[in-house]
């Protein structure tokens, strides 16, 4: 009789009838704990808005994301012609300085954050785990909506007296909350409102993610068989459940500082001349609080990135992903270790100069196995036999673009450098590259990678590749120059661009604005192609790729509600198991028994 | 081949770059050569890496491009060669690492015989004070601070009446003479910066956080704010003269200390209210 895996029980009995203490080559220990009945919905509400299906939460996701990343990049285009062409008068300094706030915040927070946790780890961690769906589907449904009402908050602030907060993302006090700083009194009150929501919202979506990776894995899929991509989420996840709660602390505590005109983080100072009534605050503490989630932040958005980006390059270059294990622990030691590096965003914030030795240390250990990482990356494709698909050349662009944008960090991170580089342009280039444009890209791969599964149809290749050029080459020609501006000790948050007296950067000013001009119009190819292949793309072929992890395994695609029909997927070795000796087929699925391929000369996973 | 090709132009164009474009430092001006030095050092192993990993990778994706007939390689882990590239990563960060915190010693000992300088950030602009004759620098409080005290201070500390006081106006070193710059701000975050001098350093209200050089070229400098301070925050330059001793002095005899700039203003109180 099968169980609910449809595996046979008779398995046992086999092996008690012939006699041998060798089980069955197929045979699975069976799972831990029933499969629970699944949550079906009743009405068009539950079906399409309210809904619990985590693969259309992603979705859900994924499209709020990208929607207020539009608006962030239009603030970046809106700034860099300012900065450029400062004739034309665009811009006043105060919006300037609102736009690069509400431009940073909305594009670390509310687009990669919400866009790799959850958008891709809703699509992702069920279909890839092997699961019918979250633990939690209710939570996860309300995860969603409370995000969506972060936006809704952050958005408003455009619209109250006095616009956005000015602050910079970083939204220091004591400027954030005193008069010389544009929404001050509004702006920053509906920033950290939005943002205590998000948290909020997050950390209910969060749980899922890590205790559905934990919980619910189907019989077979241990956690070192799991596909990086997978990896990447729950680190970052947990990550994340941990440092959000330090900007919920400092967040609410500047809210009070802001609104009840307490004195966490404010000193006795003055404001446009005029004394204010606070006392003992420590502005600094604001900032140790903000960072000991910032600096996690980064790897939240960077740890799904490669986990994602192990994965296509594993797929399309038909081999298996160089030192898995090292991998693995690599994600881990990394996720580890941004909890100690914090303060290195503050070697010159005034903080005791005795903590530099420290955090350098720490920053640069990181080093290590980030470099691991991208050398396994390289050796993938190492005697690979690679497919320059559009997925593939997005992980070549963000193999230079993190590779350049890692050891830039290399200098921020020791400490001495970053004094006369920090607040400089070469900060500005650094972080997009490594955190900006190397996510984008991978973001960008992904979606080309895994539109089919979504949508059943292909996105046009040619259109993609058009897409990839202008965007890889375009953004690299960006920050390049940036670099170049911060040796030479430009500042950034500048509203006029500082002209060195030492040699002008005018021209390379006008040149980074037409570059990014460039790239992001060339976003409309985008868009065009996504909205194009929804309505009438190529229909793909059952798993497009000939990938091996479990999404492509359904039985439909795209999988329908509860993923697997009637039975659950059972896991018999990991994702990478291509072009193995022994056997004709190029690929072997995750679920694919050993007896299938007898003659595959497979190592142990 | 295209691919492959487009990819080594951009590996290949970003050390074209770096030799064609004029940009660079900005010859220094103070004692920080060694940062340059570090960060130079610095540049040179990450750009060996960048070109070495980058052309790697380009020559894989030219070498290993799909071919109908090929079968790539299975061979998921080669613990010796991980080791070994872990272990060399390992050397180089050290190696980038160690002569960057002894810089970072000097960095953080300020040598005895520097004298002290205070500059006083505010929304948007610089002040100066110099301890005057005693080399003391009278004691401050921000709630001290009125229209008559724009630094905010201690009338009661003797200390401050000869206090030189350089308002809004170019703050003036000496050349070879090792400077603490003790920064304080009385509104906002600001960070004083010259970018020849290299260093740099935050001004946080309620603290008083400090760095050291020793301007070692004459000339006249750039002060910039380096941390946003609000709106006017781009508007917050300033200049620093480095100049010989001689220069130096005759400027040093024309300001004011505390003493007569507080005389000096009620005297112009006293007007004011006479002519009431």
């Amino acid at each position: 009789m099968p169980d609910e895996f449809g595996y046979k029980i008779e398995a046992k009995v086999d092996m008690a009838a012939s006699g041998t203490s060798v089980p069955p080559i197929d045979y699975v220990p069976v799972a831990e704990r029933p499969e629970q009945e699944l949550y079906h919905s009743k009405s068009w509400w539950t079906t399409y808005v309210f809904s619990q299906d985590a693969k259309y939460i992603g979705i859900q996701y994924t499209c709020v994301a990208t929607a207020i990343a539009l608006v962030g990049l239009t603030l970046s285009l809106l700034m860099r012609i300012q900065l450029a062409f400062p004739n034309l008068s665009l811009l006043d300094a105060s919006v300037y300085y609102q736009f690069i706030t509400m431009h940073g915040m909305i594009m670390v927070v509310f687009f990669l954050t919400a866009l790799f946790l959850g958008g891709f780890g809703n699509l992702l961690i069920p279909l890839m785990c092997g699961a019918r769906d979250m633990v939690f589907p209710y939570v996860n449904m309300l995860s969603f909506w409370v995000f969506v009402l972060a936006v809704l908050v952050l958005v408003a602030s455009f619209f109250v007296p006095g616009g956005p907060t000015g602050a910079g993302w970083t939204l220091y006090p004591p400027q954030a909350i005193t008069a010389g700083t544009p929404g001050n009194l509004w702006g920053i009150v509906l920033m950290l409102v939005s943002l205590v929501l998000f948290v909020v919202g997050f950390t209910m979506g969060g749980l899922n993610y890590v205790i559905t990776v934990l919980q619910a894995r189907t019989r077979g899929m241990t956690l070192m068989r799991l596909p990086l991509s997978i990896w990447g989420i729950f680190v970052a996840t947990i990550l994340a459940l941990l440092a959000f709660p330090a900007l919920l602390v400092g967040g609410i505590m500047l809210l009070l500082d802001a609104v009840f005109g307490t004195s966490f983080f404010m000193p006795a100072s003055v404001s446009m001349g005029e004394l204010l009534q606070t006392e003992g605050g420590s502005p600094i503490l604001f900032q140790h609080l903000f960072w000991f989630f910032g600096h996690p932040e980064v790897y939240i958005v960077a740890l799904p990135a490669f986990g994602i980006v192990s994965d296509l390059i594993s797929v399309h270059a038909r081999k298996n992903i160089f030192g898995y294990r090292m991998m693995v622990w690599a994600l881990v030691i990394i996720g580890a270790l941004s909890f100690i590096v914090w303060a290195h965003h503050m070697y010159v914030a005034g903080m005791n100069p005795w903590f530099g030795y420290f955090f350098a240390t720490t920053t640069l250990i990181i080093a290590v196995p980030t470099a691991i990482k991208v050398y396994n990356w390289v050796l993938t494709l190492w005697r690979g036999n690679i497919h320059l698909t559009v997925p593939m050349l997005f992980t070549l662009g963000f193999i230079i673009t993190f590779l350049n944008g890692g050891l830039t960090g290399l200098f921020l991170g020791n400490v001495v450098i970053d004094v006369p580089l920090s607040d400089t342009y070469f900060v500005v280039a650094h972080f997009h590259m490594v955190m900006g444009i190397a996510p984008v890209l991978v973001v960008f791969g992904a979606v080309y990678h895994w539109f089919p599964l979504v949508t059943g149809r292909m996105l046009d290749q040619g259109l993609g590749k058009l897409h990839f050029w202008i965007t890889f080459v375009g953004a690299y020609m960006i920050y390049t120059p940036m670099y170049y501006q911060g040796f030479l000790g430009v500042p950034r948050r500048y509203f006029e661009m500082y002209e060195s007296s030492y040699i002008s950067t005018v021209g390379l000013n006008v040149f980074i604005t037409l570059s990014a001009l460039v790239v992001g119009l060339a976003q409309i190819i985008f868009f065009y192609n996504v909205i194009r292949s929804v309505l009438k793309g190529e229909k793909a072929e059952k798993n497009p790729w000939k990938a091996n992890s479990l999404e492509w395994q359904t039985p439909k695609m795209p999988p329908e509600h509860g993923n697997w029909g009637e039975k659950l997927p059972v896991v018999y070795r990991w994702p990478y198991d291509f072009s193995v000796p022994g056997v004709d087929k190029e690929h072997i699925p995750q679920n694919v028994s050993p007896s299938e391929v007898a003659g595959a000369k497979v190592e142990k996973t | 081949m295209f691919v492959a090709f487009i990819l080594f132009l951009v590996v290949v164009g970003t050390l074209v770059f770096h030799f064609w474009s004029p940009y660079w430092l900005t010859p220094v001006a103070s004692n920080w050569g060694s940062m340059d030095q570090t960060l130079i050092l610095t540049f040179w192993v990450t750009g060996a890496v960048f070109m070495a990993v980058g052309l790697f990778m380009v020559y894989c994706v030219w070498r290993y491009r799909y071919q109908k007939d090929r079968k790539a390689e299975y061979k998921p882990e080669d613990k010796k060669l991980e080791f070994r590239l872990t272990l060399l990563t390992a050397i180089g960060v050290v190696a980038l690492l160690a002569p960057g915190l002894i810089v970072w010693k000097d960095f953080v000992t300020v040598p005895k015989n520097a004298v002290e300088v205070e500059v006083v950030g505010y929304q948007w602009g610089w002040n100066y004070r110099l301890p005057g004759e005693d080399g003391i620098l009278g004691k401050t409080d921000i709630k001290n601070i009125s229209d008559n005290n724009p630094y905010g201070l201690d009338l009661n500390d003797s200390n401050s009446k000869d206090d030189i006081m350089v308002q809004d106006a170019d703050l003036h070193l000496q050349i070879d003479k090792p400077v603490k710059l003790l920064l304080r701000s009385i509104d906002a975050l600001h960070n004083f910066y010259v970018p020849e001098f290299r260093a740099k350093m935050d001004m946080v209200p309620g603290m008083i956080t400090f760095y050291w050089l020793t301007p070692t070229k004459t000339g006249e400098y750039e002060i910039l704010c380096a941390e946003l301070c609000g709106t006017g925050h781009y508007a917050m330059l300033g200049t620093v003269l480095v100049e010989e001793e001689r220069d130096y002095s005759n400027w040093l005899a024309q300001q004011i200390t505390f003493e007569n700039a507080l005389a000096q203003n009620r005297t112009i109180l006293q007007l004011a209210e006479n002519k009431k």
